[in-house]
């Protein structure tokens, strides 16, 4: 395929599950998510029941989109750190690896220091496990489930 | 960049609706948003001006149900047509598995068509890609106007590649989920050739080891 896909196993699934889950607690946060740079979700811990984390996905990755559009014109890498401040809540953002965004959203609970240095040491692991999965080798392809799908499978999901 | 979520048993795919400015890119997106059943979608997101121009981007989450056991989430965004906001057009083309170009029938938009299309390849472009290595269709849309060219003409002019294309009036729905069935079709036949996940087990369970890099 000319557009990589980003696959996600179930090991290397529960390690990002843990990290954010460790990262809730250890920054007193309310929400903790991740976030494709393509505005996918792929893990959120926390207080998420009443959150639309999906749009939140796709708007932080819209915001990191137009910072780095911003960082571009400015002749820098990236900015790797937002911080919004708002009355009640704050949300800290932080780039990982250049891949992966982390979000934090936290109340008067805690604090922006606290945040950034519990984000600092999930960031590494976030890191880490990201990376392994970059060096995954590229193998077997065969037995995919997508591999057999048939014009009726795809007809099917527009029923009704 | 489709996202495969082995553990939660979810794809996920990004399609984007371009364009030239007022061709209906949103229109599409509202008229998929009112058709579609309260648990299939999520909340429509506009980025827009105080006159309801597109200023970053229209997002919908769309879940289409199970395909070999798998959740599929289509994530449709729109671009914003007018020409200045090529940067802001540019970035939400990144990672898109699939591409509509919602041309606007009229003689009097021929030029925009056309300079909207350039524009796509060229964005394409920077990130590696063309318009005959994705999936994409083309949609001729405000049939119901008068001052239209034939579907001939714009075919000619805007669909070389004779990709699906459809003919379309979004504010009353017509030919819109035409439009978004023929591109999904295209992203999971792309899928299909590409292999997909590699050898995952259907049944779930114990996954195998992992075979594709990001």
């Amino acid at each position: 395929m000319i557009n990589p896909q980003m696959v996600i196993y179930e090991a290397e699934f529960n390690r990002i599950q843990e990290s954010v889950d460790n990262l809730v607690r250890s920054a007193h946060a309310k929400v903790v998510f991740v976030v494709d740079k393509n505005g996918q979700l792929i893990a959120a811990s926390g207080e998420v029941d009443h959150l639309d984390t999906t749009s939140l996905a796709s708007l932080t990755a819209g915001n990191i989109a137009a910072t780095g559009g911003m960082a571009k014109l400015l002749r820098e890498n990236e900015f790797a750190t937002q911080f919004h401040e708002g009355k009640n809540a704050h949300i800290h953002i932080q780039l990982v690896g250049n891949r992966v965004i982390l979000v934090v959203i936290f109340d008067s609970k805690s604090s922006l220091g606290l945040v950034r240095l519990r984000v600092r040491r999930t960031t590494e692991q976030l890191a880490e496990i990201f990376e392994s999965m970059n060096r995954r080798p590229e193998e077997q392809r065969d037995g995919s489930p997508f591999a057999e799908i048939t014009d009726e499978d795809i007809d099917n999901l527009f029923n009704d | 960049m489709t996202f495969i979520n082995l553990m939660a048993r979810e794809i996920n795919c990004k399609i984007v609706y371009y364009g030239p400015g007022l061709c209906g890119k949103t229109t599409n997106l509202q008229y998929i948003y009112e058709r579609t059943k309260p648990e299939a979608k999520g909340k429509m997101v506009s980025l827009a001006t105080e006159t309801d121009r597109t200023l970053f981007f229209d997002f919908l989450p769309l879940e289409l149900g199970e395909i070999r056991g798998f959740k599929t989430r289509f994530h449709l965004y729109t671009v914003p047509g007018q020409v200045f906001y090529d940067a802001s057009r540019k970035l939400i083309l990144k990672g898109v598995d699939g591409c509509v170009f919602v041309a606007d029938s009229q003689f009097a938009r021929v030029d925009a068509n056309e300079e909207s299309l350039d524009n796509l390849r060229i964005n394409l472009d920077e990130y590696g890609l063309s318009l005959d290595q994705i999936p994409y269709v083309v949609q001729y849309n405000k049939r119901d106007l008068p001052g239209i060219m034939t579907v001939d003409e714009l075919r000619e002019l805007l669909n070389p590649d004779k990709v699906p294309d459809f003919e379309a009036i979004a504010c009353d729905g017509k030919g819109v989920f035409e439009t978004l069935k023929a591109v999904a079709r295209l992203v999971f036949m792309e899928l299909k050739k590409s292999g997909g996940t590699g050898p995952a087990a259907p049944g779930g369970g114990k996954m195998p080891p992992p075979p594709r890099t990001l």
